[in-house]
């Protein structure tokens, strides 16, 4: 029973793993383990956004200025000079009796620097909070970004962090530039909602003033989308963190709009500031563009309000999702972008398959007209590993690339190397006068030290090509390790296995020449 | 089928000193473009944007220049052909930051009017990421040296891993001057060309050498370390050149159908392939006698060697017979 040797069984069962393996993949079944395409061979975009995150630290100042002024107010402390820039608040207490009060407030808001000069207060953050702050921007950008892509409907969208403050977005469902670009579009958006009180006293001059006076009046200047100017109070009475829910309805004119609901703190403070400005006008701001400024009649309860203001259907949409899966707390911007069509990405398939394919008919005859059936068992073990390389990425679901299937057939050429150097060395010892039995065994003994070391020095290579590497690179080193360990296996254990099982035939036989290609 | 004649033992040292001086010319001459010359970067490494398009018919690029010579942006891009005269690349130093309108946008807009087209590729690569991969790229190179270095001295002796890193920067120099040379534009795949040609030709060479040693401690009569070299090199042509003709074909036909996109890694590939058999054949194993590598000293050595695992294997024997 010369064929039930382990070798020969390992191996066989080797190839049938591999077979089975690669046959979802092959013949694109529905169930199975099944190797996914990288982007450049489906088509798609892949991005790597920045994330800006010295405006999340900027916003989170803003906010704190808008609850101590929300504090102020509705514990009637008095104050002036209420400022805000990139780095810290400022203002004035008028009545020293105030000052436990506010300062208790101040303690209980965490990460905060207080300096305090008689009555005037600069509050700065600490390091520490605005290291957390920054990180928390880029934590909260992923999850947004996520959510949007989720809600728009692509297939298997990937939104992770990369590396220190960056995020890699891969969208393979992408198939035409005006898709990708509205998809980019709906990443950018900021769906920083804000509302904001029209600065009533001075607004009539609002088209002469220019920003810095508007500064010192702590107003800014905002437009609409048709150009008109409005003066409002820079610290927003409320903005789009306390939105719960947003969505697209139609007003009485059948133009899209959309209705918006703030959690409870958000609707106590809109409920509290519309009761106390009644006749006065609120700007609905969105990405700092006003949408609408309507007079407030009456104290808005319940929490919801709408912004219209001539949206298209799509518009409405997009911006509905973007104000649902929350604001970015920091801009993003791009930082590599590629977007490959998809019959590009077909072309590369069809490419490399032929490449893969005619260097592979030919290695194949090559080998059998140098060393005969050596030659053949060599190809057998080649196409075991073909089969393996494509069942193990398969397996652990990994990404094939364009460099990936250079990989493959390189791995190609490369295989036979452990084969040709067995095959090589069983000559030596046969011309040397070695009988068959021995000179195989003996053969593959004296092979061994050059196949693993050559084998580990390429190893080497791909595993910190692995380590450095990024996207199709690192699909490379895959294939190329995979390639490495599965010749090993199949060109060392599987065609000694082979040979065991023959060794009778080929003792019988005593015909070298048809064996390993050598006349002794 | 045979090769080489089984029986005759081939004189390379004895003509080692023109191999080495044909390299030092090759290497020196690549430097020298490499510095002169210097190399192409392409926009993974260099920043910019590529933007490719097909038309339904050959397109004249005189014309797409003069319609993009109108566009701010475009004005200073580069037009050329890829791989047919239906499809052009548009290549830019510049990139966008900007989510809304990106580069690919705007040439959309520019190319409006020029015929039928599909915008089949747009890579844009910014200043900050070009400089980061520039940065990992030359960090993963010199990693794999050293790890490859600390392996070979632990399997061999260190003159074995100098002489195949050597052998390595010389491989690496060469295919880096071809690349100088035709302009090609380095980008990700040729840094991972150049990767796996480092390991292609260590693998070549750690095969010669391996049978250096072993030639090393199986010959028992007392033979200069020339001839050992020769009789290695020689009983590891057939293999050298068998290993390195299938995956020259293999590489051959990646370049002529892998299309125009992998035409820079086949290339690199290509000359890779040749340089790294030439090297591992006729400059390796020089650069050993080179080194000072004394062979007296290490066979000793490897005797020491054979002599403790001998004498560990007889006391495991005895320790499992039970004798201790």
């Amino acid at each position: 029973m010369k064929w039930l040797n382990y070798r020969f069984v390992i191996f066989v069962l080797v190839f049938i793993a591999g077979v089975a393996l690669s046959v979802p993949s092959l013949l694109n079944l529905s169930f199975g383990p099944k190797i996914t395409l990288g982007l450049d061979l489906q088509g798609g975009l892949h991005m790597l956004l920045g994330v800006d995150t010295k405006k999340a630290v900027a916003s989170k100042i803003k906010s704190i200025a808008a609850a101590i002024k929300y504090y102020a107010e509705d514990n009637d402390i008095l104050m002036d000079e209420l400022r805000v820039n990139d780095n810290g608040i400022s203002f004035k207490l008028l009545d020293s009796d105030d000052a436990p009060k506010i300062e208790e407030f101040l303690q209980q808001q965490k990460g905060l620097v207080v300096k305090k000069d008689g009555l005037k207060y600069t509050i700065a953050l600490t390091p520490q909070e605005v290291k957390s702050i920054k990180e928390y921007a880029i934590k909260q950008a992923v999850d947004t970004i996520r959510n949007r892509l989720d809600q728009f409907g692509l297939a298997e969208p990937t939104v992770a962090k990369q590396g220190k403050d960056k995020i890699l977005v891969e969208l393979p469902g992408i198939k035409t530039p005006e898709q990708e670009q509205r998809v980019r579009k709906l990443i950018a958006k900021a769906a920083h909602l804000q509302l904001m009180a029209v600065d009533e006293a001075r607004q009539a001059r609002a088209d002469q003033m220019s920003p810095e006076e508007a500064a010192e009046y702590g107003d800014i200047i905002l437009k609409d989308r048709n150009g008109r100017k409005y003066l409002v109070k820079e610290i927003p009475i409320l903005d789009g963190s306390m939105i719960t829910d947003a969505r697209v309805a139609f007003d009485q004119n059948n133009q899209p709009v959309i209705d918006f609901t703030l959690n409870s703190q958000g609707a106590k403070i809109f409920a509290d500031f519309t009761a106390k400005n009644v006749g006065k006008r609120l700007a609905i701001v969105l990405d700092n563009v006003v949408y609408s400024a309507p007079v407030i009649r009456e104290r808005i309860g319940g929490g919801s309000g709408q912004i219209s203001g001539g949206f298209s259907v799509q518009e409405a949409h997009d911006v509905a999702i973007a104000l649902r899966s929350g604001a970015l707390l920091a801009p993003v911007y791009m930082e590599e972008k590629r977007s490959i069509g998809p019959s590009l990405g077909a072309d590369s398939v069809r490419a490399s398959m032929i490449a893969l394919m005619s260097g592979f008919v030919l290695v194949v005859l090559f080998m059998i007209l140098y060393y005969g059936i050596a030659g053949v068992i060599a190809d057998i073990a080649l196409i075991a590993n073909l089969f393996l390389i494509i069942g193990i990425m398969a397996l652990f679901g990994a990404t094939l690339t364009l460099p990936g299937m250079a990989g493959i057939v390189l791995t190609v050429g490369m295989a036979v190397d452990a084969n040709v150097i067995i095959n090589e060395r069983i000559r030596e010892l046969l011309r040397s006068g070695v009988s068959v039995r021995k000179a195989i065994e003996q053969g593959y003994k004296n092979a061994m030290s050059a196949i693993l070391d050559a084998n580990i020095t390429t190893l080497i290579a791909a595993i910190v090509l692995y380590a450095y590497g990024t996207g199709p690179i690192k699909g490379f080193a895959i294939t190329m390790s995979i390639g490495i360990l599965a010749s090993m296996l199949t060109a060392i254990v599987g065609t000694h296995g082979i040979y065991e099982a023959l060794m009778d035939k080929i003792e019988r036989s005593k015909n070298y020449n048809l064996w390993f290609g050598i006349k002794v | 089928m045979e090769f080489f004649k089984a029986d005759k033992i081939y004189d390379f040292m004895g003509k080692a000193k023109y191999f080495m001086a044909v390299s030092a010319l090759l290497v020196i001459g690549s430097w020298a473009l490499l510095f002169i010359k210097g190399l192409n970067f392409g926009i993974d490494f260099a920043g910019g944007t590529i933007v490719q398009v097909r038309y339904d018919k050959p397109v004249e690029i005189s014309k797409i220049r003069q319609v993009l010579k109108k566009s701010a942006i475009f004005k200073d891009a580069s037009v050329t052909y890829f791989g047919s005269d239906n499809e052009i690349v548009i290549r830019l130093k510049t990139s966008t930051k900007n989510l809304k309108q990106d580069i690919g946008d705007l040439a959309r807009k520019a190319l409006a009017g020029t015929g039928n087209y599909e915008i089949r590729r747009v890579d844009m690569v910014g200043p900050k990421v070009g400089g980061e991969l520039r940065e990992k790229g030359l960090m993963a190179t010199v990693i794999a040296i050293l790890a490859i270095l600390i392996y070979v001295s632990i399997r061999f002796e260190w003159r074995f891993a100098l002489a195949s890193v050597l052998a390595l920067v010389h491989d690496v120099s060469i295919a880096m001057g071809a690349i100088s040379l035709f302009s090609i534009p380095v980008n990700l795949d040729i840094l991972a060309a150049i990767l796996t040609l480092l390991g292609y030709s260590l693998n070549d060479t750690i095969i010669v050498f391996d049978r250096i040693r072993e030639g090393i401690i199986e010959s028992t009569k007392l033979r200069s370390l020339n001839e050992v070299i020769n009789e290695a090199v020689t009983k590891t042509l057939s293999r050298t050149v068998l290993t390195s003709l299938t995956t020259f074909f293999v590489v051959l036909t990646l370049y002529l159908f892998g299309g125009e996109i992998i035409r820079g890694f086949s290339f690199t590939l290509l000359i890779g392939i040749i340089v790294g058999t030439y090297s591992s054949i006729f400059i390796a194993s020089p650069l050993l006698t080179i080194l000072g590598f004394d062979l007296e000293k290490y066979r000793k050595k490897l005797a020491e060697k054979r002599k403790r695992q001998q004498e560990k294997e007889k006391m495991r024997a005895m320790y499992e017979q039970g004798m201790v």
